[in-house]
């Protein structure tokens, strides 16, 4: 990353998009579908959900037009970065009948390169995570790799936060530290611009910018740090993995799991959450088959199912599993948090729980529910 | 290289082992793949079933075969009970082999202690036959099975021929007995009573329902066996094998890669808490 600033014009946005698709990038971005703001391909500025706000809380997702010429005035939509590369249903491999047995072909996909016009923080954070999860293992996951391997991003720096957004207590925003080719903050009449690869250099030089007047970095330093300021959520400041698994038996994950519905919604929206099953779809004619993965939820009963035991019977099992993991067992893993603080698994729960205060409650610790359980 | 992709193996040999339970011996058909392939006892391939699915099996057979895969299976499921139909010649995919094994090497020259109960008893048959073909590298072998019903037992004359030889006890135990049945009937944990053992030259490996693993386990540590020297094969849901796809996680561990063998210490944290 260059400490440069260059200064981008409202109505050069086009021009910027022109030139990142002369290198061959089709742009996704953020576009209002059906009253929510969605990552899809585009071309024209004209796609971007210019002067919309969202107004978002737990259970609770509103996009409402402002009036103004913003782009990205809104804190994030229901997808993040994750169906991109990790995709919500994708074929692995067929296999075929011959004679004796059978062959298989791997069916990576086809893909094009993407540019990414619009990555917030905590998106470009969660992507860091996935990047542990599938391609920093013991295994390179040749699926996720392949959708991985020609992006461009373009980051934004959040200048508005919804009330669900906690990124600061989660330590990844609102400005993007790392993570893109190129970054954005938007001011009424521009873009602060900056780049952070050698090819975000490029395509800015193409453009041919004047560098950023301290004013205009001001007003682009205010921006964000009132985005920072005005989030009201944080998470407990202490080790989550130690007291979340101190507090294995609090009496607040029989509370919450007579609220969650065990949908799952939580962990389609969350933009870490990367358990997957496999299937089989065999061919009618019985030749072949195919071997397909979807995203999987640990709030479903096949979850934890084995040869007629269920590892996870009760909701609250299942809510403490994804929250002792998002929060806690995650650091075992992968060194990191599972949560990034977007609070989208709050916005889209339909029973509107707030993950951060039910987190706070169980940590709070002064209340423990004597079950019983733990045979050693 | 594509790590999800099974490679297709024939059955060289099915044995019926009960009602349920059956092992089938397979050889990789790609001879380039079959000469590489080596594994660990405790460690298990992912297994396909033609047009239905995937299941995670553990190797029965002896590492130094490797060209002879022994996988011993139990129909209870829509694969299982598909595998159950196949025959000598027939074809099948394999990947693997996947996780840690049990500590075969740490155990040298110690006494080793093994515990199953059920099904449990295919992952540690693997390690009973290793030590029997290298007897002389172990000390005292004390063999504990439990089983809910005598038909149930697998291997039945293989315990037999195994109580006869030198330094080797065998006590098995059936919840419920029947005529010929010359065991104890009852629970595996009543058998502990019967077995001595020093517990500062001892290792002990386990696998079978975690129920009667932490039973187990809670008599050998009252009996002085330290922590480390108890290792357990755990079980969940599997689909992936390579730590992927999130199903078997147990607290941090992923079973397929950090286990499924483990040290006691390991995962005591979660051990006996329901919903892990």
């Amino acid at each position: 990353m260059t400490d440069k600033l260059f200064y981008l014009p409202r109505e050069r946005f086009q021009f910027f998009l022109t030139c990142i698709s002369n290198h061959c990038y089709q742009c996704i971005g953020p576009q209002l579908r059906d009253g929510a703001i969605l990552y899809e391909a585009f071309t024209s500025v004209e796609a971007l959900p210019k002067g919309y706000r969202d107004s978002q809380k737990p259970g609770e997702y509103r996009v409402k037009q402002n009036g103004d010429q913003r782009f990205f005035a809104w804190a994030n939509g229901p997808q993040a970065l994750k169906p991109l590369f990790f995709a919500p249903e994708e074929p692995m491999w067929r296999a075929h009948k011959n004679d004796e047995g059978f062959v298989v072909d791997g069916l990576l996909p086809e893909t094009k390169s993407i540019a990414v016009i619009g990555a917030r923080a905590c998106d470009l954070a969660a992507l860091k995570i996935q990047d542990k999860v599938f391609l920093q293992g013991d295994y390179i996951d040749p699926y996720y790799a392949r959708r991985r391997e020609s992006v461009f991003l373009v980051g934004v720096n959040c200048t508005h936060s919804a009330s669900t957004c906690f990124c600061v207590s989660a330590g990844n925003g609102p400005r993007c530290d790392s993570g893109f080719d190129i970054v954005l903050t938007e001011l009424d009449d521009g873009f602060v611009v900056q780049a952070g690869s050698e090819m975000g250099g490029i395509i800015l030089s193409e453009l041919n910018l004047g560098t950023a007047i301290e004013e205009q970095i001001l007003l682009s330093n205010s921006a964000t740090e009132y985005a920072a300021t005005t989030q009201t959520r944080s998470l407990p400041e202490e080790d989550l993995r130690k007291t979340l698994f101190a507090n294995l038996h609090h009496e607040r994950w029989e509370n919450v799991a007579e609220r969650c519905l065990s949908c799952g919604n939580c962990t389609q929206v969350c933009p870490t959450c990367f358990c997957h099953t496999e299937a089989e779809v065999p061919a009618l004619d019985g030749n072949s088959s195919v071997h397909m993965r979807q995203w999987a939820s640990c709030f479903s009963e096949g979850h934890g199912y084995i040869h007629g035991m269920q590892t996870r019977p009760e909701i609250t099992h299942r809510y403490r599993q994804w929250l002792t993991h998002k929060l806690g067992s995650w650091h075992d893993q992968f060194g990191t948090s599972g949560c990034v603080g977007c609070g989208r698994c709050m916005t889209w729960c339909p029973a509107a729980i707030d993950m951060v205060e039910e987190v706070n409650i169980i940590c709070g610790g002064d209340r423990f529910w004597q079950s019983g359980e733990g045979a050693l | 290289m594509n790590p999800y992709l099974p490679y297709e193996a024939e059955i060289m040999e099915r044995h019926q082992e009960t009602d349920t339970v059956f092992t089938l011996h397979l050889r990789l058909t790609d001879p380039e793949m079959g000469r590489s392939y080596q594994f660990q006892p405790g460690q298990f391939n992912m297994l396909y079933l033609f047009g239905v699915g995937e299941v995670p099996i553990s190797i029965s057979s002896d590492p130094q075969e490797p060209h002879l895969l022994g996988h011993t299976i139990r129909s209870v499921g829509r694969v299982t009970e598909g595998m159950a139909k196949l025959a000598v010649g027939d074809r099948i995919g394999i990947r693997g082999p996947y996780g840690r094994g049990w500590p075969l090497k740490a155990a040298e020259g110690k006494d080793v202690i093994i515990v199953t109960g059920g099904l449990g008893c295919a992952p540690v048959v693997s390690v009973i036959n290793y030590i029997m073909k290298r007897r002389d590298r172990y000390g005292k072998l004390t063999i504990i099975q439990g089983v809910k019903h005598p038909r149930d037992m697998i291997y039945r004359e293989q315990y037999d021929a195994w109580a006869k030889i030198p330094d080797t006890r065998v006590f098995l135990s059936a919840s419920s007995g029947e005529a010929l049945w010359p065991w104890h009937v009852g629970s595996v944990i009543d058998l502990f009573s019967e077995v001595k053992f020093d517990s500062a030259v001892s290792v002990s490996m386990m696998c079978g329902p975690e129920g009667m693993m932490i039973a187990a386990i809670r008599l050998l540590l009252e009996r002085g066996m330290p922590e480390h020297s108890i290792y357990m094969s755990m079980e969940r849901n599997m689909q992936c094998a390579i730590g992927h796809c999130g199903h078997c996680q147990y607290g941090g561990k992923f079973i397929c890669k950090n286990g499924p063998v483990f040290a006691y210490p390991d995962v005591k944290e979660l051990l006996g808490i329901k919903g892990f």
